[in-house]
């Protein structure tokens, strides 16, 4: 087990700036995922914890260490890939017996050690298969089986579920969590998927652009976003933003926004025309338009129909406000603002 | 259901004719391009090897397998070719496939002086066998304008006389076709080394494997199909060597580099009533080569790690 820390670091590729002056630290034993849309930095950053991808400037810490310079296969990590990178050449047991056989583990422990990781992903029975012989889902556990026989004091991953189907991406979610509980190792786990980030990650460290934006638990990414950007990147529908004429944002997640046919007594109501209605069994989601605005409310109710005239409301608890460039404005100065936009005639018309 | 019964199978065997109609329609010119180029004359040169005869009249005597008995037991010649393709087959296999591998491995990198080299490297293979064998001619002349022995001369080394030394001309004919066909083999193992997926490399980095280990576990058996195909390809077609060695010593000085296909061609077109001795030796051509090629499918192929 151990602890990650990146100290100033900075990835350019040729003249490109990936990442500027980033520091991070990841916490020992909690499952971490870094999310943010593709090209946001985030491969960048595990592949310098796997020393894969060296930093162009700034240090890596791991375990009180530096690593910086350490050889990958020095590092005591494991990752798993994108496309996960197994030997095609060799059989399943030579695939997750050559770490071990590079790193001098002798017969008896190495034949235990496959053993032991081969039952807890369940692919005995393919020890002396080729990988081209594998489904998806089997290289993935193959792949999988391979980081852990190692017994890294790191897991990193790459994206590893985006190959799967959406089934088997769920199947395997719940796995990753419980192979996590049961090792009680660091994981690190990139993904652009924000609900991959909400239902495996401790801690989310949400990125964009090479920037840390937000980095906290899924909690308080999803109730206490930092700026406009993480409010509309996690969550699905993304949050509700209405500009307002004071060039601040004003914005309330979907599943907040209250849907009725006469005004109710909150601090956001205004009139509007359901334009769609997607049934989705538990919850109805519709896109409701309002003059030059359109909002998606997520609503436990399923009995209005496209075309109905209705009023959205909204708690002021449920409001957030951001500046012009899209920062969060919290406290005294939020809450003075909720009052006044929630009001202001542009807005609200009931 | 009696009539549903009955009708399937009749339908089925129908349309089955049919579609095998039409499938052997389409396969049919190249059926008939095999038979008359390959088939035909396979049948033919066996028949030939047992009569004795001449281009004008080539089923003048026939006498069995006299031919097959001159060749391997009355003359010494038949023999001298056959080593002397195998020592030059043997050869060329070895250093072929190790060049190309060591090119390949130099070149396959996305470098501007790279994209240089492979084209260099692969012009030789765009240029005419005469050709080439003219160049090589001047180049290994023993003249002093040759100008390897120009460049000796600058050194104050004596002159050699490359193409006409028994030590020396099997050498210089190796080289030639080495030159000729390293670009080509090369290609063929770039283009298959920028096909292995680099997070494999990666993988192999974070397995703690050394560099050495990573070539012969990784790189080498992704390589395989490759390799195989040359292994077979260029055992095949330096049985076959003709054009090299004719122009460049015509199997001189002596028989030093005399080879099989050099030697059916003087036994069957150069010489009179000699045609069914050339025809012997190009059956014994075609046997080794089938028993070399099976080798080759017996030794490798389960090696050979197909995707």
């Amino acid at each position: 087990m151990a602890g990650i820390e990146f100290i100033d670091v900075c990835k350019s590729f040729d003249k490109h700036m990936v990442i500027e002056n980033l520091s991070l630290k990841i916490k020992d034993g909690k499952f971490t995922v870094l999310v943010g849309p593709s090209g946001c930095g985030k491969t960048t950053l595990l592949r310098m914890i796997a020393g894969i991808g060296p930093a162009t400037s700034g240090q890596i810490i791991m375990d009180n260490k530096d690593i910086t310079d350490v050889d990958p296969g020095k590092r005591d990590v494991a990752m798993v890939f994108q496309n996960y990178a197994i030997y095609p050449t060799m059989t399943v047991r030579e695939n997750i017996e050559f770490g071990l056989k590079n790193n001098k583990v002798p017969k008896e422990e190495r034949d235990r050690l496959i053993n032991e990781v081969m039952e807890a992903v369940n692919m005995k029975e393919y020890l002396d298969r080729k990988p081209g012989t594998l489904s998806g889902g089997q290289r993935q556990r193959i792949a999988l089986a391979r980081a852990m026989v190692k017994k890294p004091k790191v897991f990193l991953m790459d994206e590893p579920l985006s190959n799967l189907d959406a089934k088997l991406r769920v199947q395997m979610r719940v796995e990753l969590i419980e192979i996590h509980e049961k090792l009680k190792t660091t994981f690190v786990y990139v993904t652009h998927d924000q609900v991959e980030a909400m239902s495996m990650a401790d801690v989310i460290v949400l990125m964009d652009k090479g920037r840390i934006q937000q980095e906290g638990s899924p909690e308080e990414i999803y109730h206490d976003p930092n700026n406009v950007f993480i409010a509309q990147f996690i969550g699905s529908p993304p949050m509700n933003i209405l500009n307002t004429p004071k060039e601040d944002k004003l914005g309330f997640r979907p599943e907040k926004g209250i849907m009725s046919n006469t005004a109710m007594d909150l601090a956001f109501k205004r009139r509007g025309k359901v334009s769609t209605r997607e049934m989705l069994g538990s919850e109805t989601i519709y896109k409701v338009v309002m003059g030059e605005y359109s909002v998606m409310i997520k609503s436990q109710n399923d009995h209005f129909s496209i075309g109905d005239d209705v009023v959205v409301n909204a708690a002021a608890e449920d409001l957030y406000i951001f500046d012009a460039n899209g920062a969060r404005i919290r406290g005294k100065e939020g809450s003075a603002l909720k009052r006044l936009l929630a009001t202001a005639e542009e807005l609200s018309d009931v | 259901m009696f009539k549903v019964k009955n009708i399937i199978p009749n339908d089925r065997t129908r349309k089955t004719w049919r579609g095998y109609l039409g499938a052997y329609l389409m396969i049919l010119p190249a059926i008939i391009f095999l038979g008359v180029f390959v088939i035909y004359p396979m049948i033919h040169i066996v028949e030939l090897s047992l009569y004795k005869g001449n281009g004008t009249n080539p089923y003048k005597q026939f006498v069995g397998l006299s031919n097959y008995r001159t060749i391997f037991f009355v003359k010494t010649d038949f023999l001298e070719a056959l080593k002397n393709t195998a020592v030059y087959t043997v050869s060329i296999v070895v250093i072929l496939m190790f060049m190309s591998l060591m090119f390949a491995l130099w070149m396959f990198k996305d470098r501007k002086i790279n994209k240089f080299a492979q084209t260099a490297f692969f012009t030789p293979h765009l240029v005419a066998a005469v050709s080439c064998a003219f160049i090589f001619s001047w180049l290994f002349s023993s003249d002093t304008y040759g100008l390897f022995n120009t460049i000796l001369k600058i050194f104050g080394v004596a002159p050699v006389n490359w193409l006409g030394d028994t030590r020396t001309a099997m050498f210089c004919i190796i080289f030639m076709n080495t030159w000729k066909s390293i670009g080509y083999y090369a290609l063929i193992l770039m283009s298959a080394l920028k096909a292995i997926p680099p997070e494999i490399y990666e993988a192999a980095r974070l397995d703690n494997a050394s560099s050495r280990k990573t070539f012969w576990k990784i790189t080498l058996p992704m390589l395989s199909p490759q390799l195989f195909f040359m292994l077979i390809t260029i055992t095949i077609g330096s049985f076959k060597v003709f054009d090299s060695v004719r122009l460049m010593t015509g199997g001189g000085p002596g028989t030093s580099t005399q080879v099989i296909s050099l030697y059916i061609y003087n036994y069957a077109f150069q010489r009179g009533n000699s045609l069914g001795i050339g025809a012997a030796a190009g059956v014994v051509l075609m046997l080794i080569l089938i028993v070399v090629t099976m080798i080759d499918f017996r030794g490798f192929e389960r090696r050979v790690h197909y995707q």
